[in-house]
């Protein structure tokens, strides 16, 4: 038996109250605290070597209240933890320089990758792991909690109700978490109210509000100005399109992020009609508000879209389309980066993007040895979801079509995923993106990871298209006829220079490789020409005027 | 940025076929692209090949690219001179096709 007289249960709820009571002479007025305070209230809320998670999504940024933390006094806070979706903005890593944080745990890391890199070389950031954001959010409620979040929001209401609109993103998922072990809650927001629009965060699960002296900063991630799609990127989303999505009956996918990606969705409304596919494929989405999908939308291709975040420019379009969109009773668009992912990977068909570099057993990825990319969510969508249990048209295709099932499963009927790459084999400045060897393990190398960090593994990839063909590997029967396929369209890459002429040929026979003749396409004929809308203008006349593209876009 | 040149010869196996006009232009120098002029001249079946880039180590891949062309479109007694800016050995194929199908009747 324990000595229950020496045991306490209720450490982390004493604790909360002592944080909170500490800060009761900050607060303005029921939760709110001047923006003014911000640094002191975070002074007396956090502690040293606190898990601590600052709202950084692929899109939304909690940007003033990184700043503040920023300025805090190293005495007084020290060795913090970070867990955080994404190291967008310089003030996440400057934290590590100043000594207010030692470690960090995180998922994705675009913007501040090069410095990351260089951070964790010198010693100056222990690293924990590098997850997928839905693994990340899964360590939230293990091992991973936060102690206090420092959220972002668009408005607040007097009694501390949170509005997080069209990019509400990762917000109820990091709340959750927090909040419900006894954590602390800090919320900036760019305005308060007396009324919300809606409300999305109740107010008993935050503590404290600040009205940020500036509006959070939204990146506009997901916009691909048509005018940059090149004439191959037309040719390999042909390709796709006639060889993948018509041949499969795909209807549910994620497209990544990329002008090829954006090339199909710009196809569908011109080659995808001349083809009769309408109503047969991209039915359904989970997809961040690409504008580049518009005139698919417009010419009815598209019956539902679940978002990851919003899209700058994308708010009015999607207030007008709310049989397309999920949106609240207020019309704006609700996202949801946690339900997004779990939706991408339990509920898709297919998923198709690009990568920086396949090697030649088919792992990509888009590490490099001086960059700490991180992976994002594509992972959770590249791969074949092995809880999946429902089947489709696609998914059972793909399985019947599978190489090795047998020799894994027997008889047993099973579907597979179709996890689709799109390669250019050579990017601009002529690297390669076929590789005999990652890059990705010198990066492990470097930076100490236990393993190099793939975004796809080989055994998940299905599909790979480049100029030079489409190679279904998952039709391969073992790993070696596999990299064969994989070297017939690595073309004059050093992987594709060591195809076998003859066995190329076989793989054609055999349906695995499909050149572009062989899929009946005059690569001759693949122009921009055949886009839906050459430039941001067309996106916006398809919109009838509803998209508004930020600045940078505009060039009329 | 400094612009190399290379040449290189090649004879087609068996059948060739030259084009039908004196010469033939196509395409843009802009960035990632390339121009492409075909020039009908007697050179006993062979294709003489000039192109001018700013892209260096690449030498053997160009070789490749082209004598690929000639070989699957049986070319012979034409002169190609590309200018180049950084294209991908897959454009360079492309826009080989389309002017050579140009040449021969602008089917584009």
């Amino acid at each position: 038996m324990r000595d229950d007289a020496n045991i306490s249960w209720d450490s982390l709820k004493r604790d909360r109250i002592e944080r909170i009571q500490a800060a009761i002479p900050l607060v303005k007025m029921g939760k709110e605290v001047d923006a003014s305070n911000a640094v002191a209230l975070l002074e007396t809320v956090i502690k040293p070597y606190d898990k601590v998670n600052i709202e950084g999504d692929n899109q939304k940024q909690a940007d003033f209240l990184a700043k503040s933390l920023c300025e805090v006094d190293v005495e007084k806070i020290h060795d913090l933890h970070m867990v955080q979706s994404s190291i967008s903005l310089g003030s996440h890593l400057d934290l590590f320089e100043k000594g207010i944080a030692k470690k960090i745990d995180f998922s994705f890391s675009g913007p501040q990758a090069d410095r990351l890199a260089r951070m964790i070389d010198q010693g100056t950031i222990e690293l924990g792991d590098i997850h997928t954001y839905l693994e990340l959010y899964a360590r939230y409620f293990i091992d991973l909690t936060p102690r206090v979040a420092l959220v972002a929001a668009y408005q607040a209401d007097r009694n501390g109700n949170l509005y997080t609109g069209f990019n509400t993103e990762d917000t109820p998922v990091v709340i959750e978490s927090v909040k419900f072990k006894q954590g602390i809650v800090v919320a900036q927001v760019n305005e308060i109210v007396d009324q919300l629009p809606r409300v999305d965060i109740p107010a008993d699960w935050v503590d404290f509000v600040i009205e940020a002296p500036n509006p959070f900063y939204v990146e506009p991630l997901f916009t691909r100005d048509p005018a940059l799609i090149t004439d191959a990127q037309v040719l390999r989303a042909m390709m796709a399109i006639k060889g993948i999505y018509a041949e499969y009956g795909v209807q549910r996918i994620n497209h990544g992020i990329g002008f090829d990606t954006a090339a199909i969705e710009l196809l569908l409304p011109t080659y995808g009609e001349e083809l009769g596919l309408k109503g047969k494929i991209c039915s359904y989405f989970a997809l961040n508000p690409h504008p580049s999908l518009i005139p698919a939308i417009e010419s009815g291709w598209v019956k539902s879209i679940h978002c990851f975040g919003g899209e700058v420019g994308m708010e009015n379009y999607i207030r007008n389309r709310p049989d397309i969109f999920f949106t609240g009773p207020d019309d704006s668009l609700r996202s949801n980066r946690a339900y997004a992912q779990m939706a991408g990977h339990y509920a898709l068909d297919m998923f198709i993007g690009g990568t920086l570099q396949i090697d030649k057993y088919g792992n990509s990825s888009t590490a490099t040895a001086e960059r700490i990319t991180g992976f994002g969510g594509a992972p959770n969508m590249g791969c074949d979801a092995k809880g999946r249990r429902h089947s489709s048209e696609a998914w059972l295709k793909c399985g019947q079509e599978y190489g090795m099932r047998e020799q894994l499963t027997g008889d047993m009927p099973r579907g597979k995923r179709l996890v689709v790459q799109l390669q250019e084999t050579f990017r601009e400045k002529l690297a390669p993106g076929f590789v005999d060897r990652l890059d990705a393990w010198k990066l492990a190398d470097k930076a100490g990871l236990d393993i190099p960090p793939v975004m796809i593994y080989g055994d998940d990839l299905t599909h790979i298209v480049t100029e030079e063909g489409i190679a279904y590997l998952h039709k391969c029967a073992s790993l070696d006829e596999r990299m064969a396929a994989i070297r017939a369209v690595a073309g004059y890459t050093e992987v594709g220079l060591s195809a076998d002429e003859a066995e190329t040929q076989a793989l054609r026979e055999k349906g695995i490789v499909k050149t572009p003749e062989d899929l009946g396409i005059d690569i001759t004929k693949a122009n921009r020409n055949m886009l839906a809308a050459k430039n941001v203008r067309e996106l916006v006349k398809w919109s009838k005027g509803l998209y508004e593209p930020p600045a940078r876009y505009r060039n009329w | 940025m400094a612009l190399q040149e290379m040449n290189f010869t090649f004879q087609a196996k068996g059948d060739y076929e030259s084009i039908p006009e004196e010469w033939s232009h196509t395409g843009v120098v802009g960035s990632g692209d390339l121009e492409i002029l075909l020039r009908h001249e007697d050179l006993g079946g062979k294709v003489e090949a000039k192109i001018v880039t700013p892209v260096k180590g690449f030498d053997d891949i160009w070789e490749k690219v082209l004598s690929k062309f000639v070989e699957s479109n049986k070319v012979g007694n034409v002169v190609i001179e590309i200018n180049d800016n950084n294209s991908t050995p897959f454009i360079v194929s492309m826009r080989l096709k389309q002017a050579l199908a140009e040449a021969k009747g602008g089917i584009l």
